[in-house]
């Protein structure tokens, strides 16, 4: 894993493959199309790409080879009791697998804001009712779609039956009995666009983007709408990390095993949503947020404004190598934990997601 | 049986190809379609079994407005053709 890249965007899957001399472009599909997730199944090799056509709604393909791709089951609403309205799945918004110990079972959240289960590797769906159940849900509102919707999806490595989501906006929910039951845990975040009586109430947050760090897997870190989070206790309680410039924005990644490292790329908060000063950096912490290095070296330093969504920063195995794209087209990487960026396209459609394969 | 075409557009993800179709109501004819294309029905209706927000219908040169139940009435003499909104693109 790491020497391969999905790009997610809104024309289309794009696949960058490490080569002599630098990252080029080896394969594309679904051209022309909405493609709003992508997995990279590390227990079996399967990709999968979660599609949102214009017309024709939400669907789901998955590939063994990352070449050829065949449509699978598309997760949809259980028949609504006479008089109820039935929803409708509107975007595929987060993908992932259920656990090293659990093969075929996969985990996606959606717009509007539902999980769903599968168990045969994305054939079938189910809803995941104990959670759209939850008495407060008709209260979760919209954070960047008009409906609220779950974007991050946080297995538990030591306990697959341990399961965090975080939805924009309803807080982070998590479960310990593979999603009978679910506790809201978004204690600690602070929500400032709230009337100052509920800037603390946990279903009012919107945390942008939520990643675990999977050798301890109790640290994990927030991109908040209104700031920097992390928490050192599994989620449970939540502590506020000041970057220096700004702390908007919406990606945020982990290393995979130092949990005091982390990467952001801020933002201007709030309507504007450009780099501080038409320049771009990436953010990175290696104290646990106790401080942070702005990194721009092969970055524009000015006229940039590119904004890099909520899942479009990942990073490989490797802890070194990183990778972001951003609505205006352009992907970079660095093999060097973000000391150096190198420019991998500047003319892509707008990016939707990265993932390493 | 009432003639029933989709957007060409369509047919980059599913084959549906024109042809004549049981039904006294658009809900109808388009069950009998989706019978032998049934993964086409996912492209056209919502979860809810309402047309998608941006597909449309005409009977014979008219957009129906039934959008939810599709109860629009046809008979064998009728032309139904689903296409795509602007809107939506």
């Amino acid at each position: 894993m790491g020497s391969r890249l999905l790009v997610a965007t809104r024309k289309g899957l794009f696949t960058f493959e490490r080569a002599r001399g630098g990252w080029r472009p080896t394969a594309r599909a679904f051209l022309g199309d909405p493609v709003t997730m992508v997995l990279a199944d590390p227990r079996d090799g399967a990709c999968y790409a979660g599609l949102r056509h214009g017309h024709f709604g939400p669907k789901l393909h998955r590939s063994e080879d990352g070449v050829t791709w065949t449509e699978i089951g598309t997760p949809s609403f259980p028949e609504a009791a006479e008089g109820e309205e039935r929803p409708s799945v509107d975007t595929i918004w987060s993908l992932e697998h259920g656990g090293v110990d659990r093969p075929g079972v996969l985990w996606l959240g959606t717009v509007p804001g539902a999980l769903f289960r599968s168990e045969d590797r994305g054939d079938t769906w189910s809803l995941c009712e104990s959670l759209w159940n939850q008495p407060n849900r008709p209260n979760w509102f919209g954070g960047g779609y008009d409906k609220p919707g779950i974007h991050s999806i946080c297995v538990d490595p030591r306990d697959s039956r341990r399961l965090l989501v975080a939805v924009s906006c309803a807080g982070v929910w998590q479960t310990a009995d593979d999603g009978l039951t679910w506790e809201q845990t978004a204690h600690g975040m602070e929500a400032d666009y709230m009337p100052p009586e509920l800037a603390l109430d946990p279903d009012s947050q919107d945390p942008h983007r939520v990643v675990r760090c999977p050798v301890a897997p109790d640290r994990l870190w927030a991109q908040h709408h209104c700031g920097v989070f992390q928490s050192v206790n599994g989620g449970r309680q939540w502590t506020r990390v000041v970057l220096p410039g700004s702390s908007f924005g919406f990606a945020v990644a982990v290393h995979p095993r130092d949990p005091d490292t982390a990467w952001f790329v801020p933002a201007v908060k709030d309507e504007h949503r450009i780099p501080v000063d038409g320049r771009l950096v990436v953010a990175r912490t290696r104290d646990g947020g106790a401080t942070f290095d702005l990194l721009g070296d092969g970055l524009p330093q000015q006229d940039a404004y590119d904004l890099v969504y909520r899942h479009s920063l990942d990073v490989a195995e490797d802890g070194a190598t990183l990778a972001f794209g951003s609505t205006t087209g352009n992907l970079w990487i660095s093999e060097s934990s973000g000391e150096r960026w190198e420019i991998v396209s500047h003319h892509l459609p707008p990016v939707y997601a990265v993932r390493f394969a | 049986m009432a003639f029933l075409a989709f957007t060409p557009n369509l047919a980059r993800h599913v084959q549906v190809p024109a042809g004549r179709w049981a039904g006294r109501t658009v809900a109808e004819v388009l069950r009998e379609a989706f019978r032998l294309h049934p993964r086409a029905r996912g492209y056209v209706l919502d979860d809810a079994g309402g047309l998608r927000e941006h597909v449309t219908v005409f009977v014979n040169g008219h957009q129906i407005t039934d959008r939810v139940h599709l109860a629009h009435p046809v008979s064998d003499d009728d032309e139904i053709y689903v296409m795509q909104a602007l809107s939506g693109g």
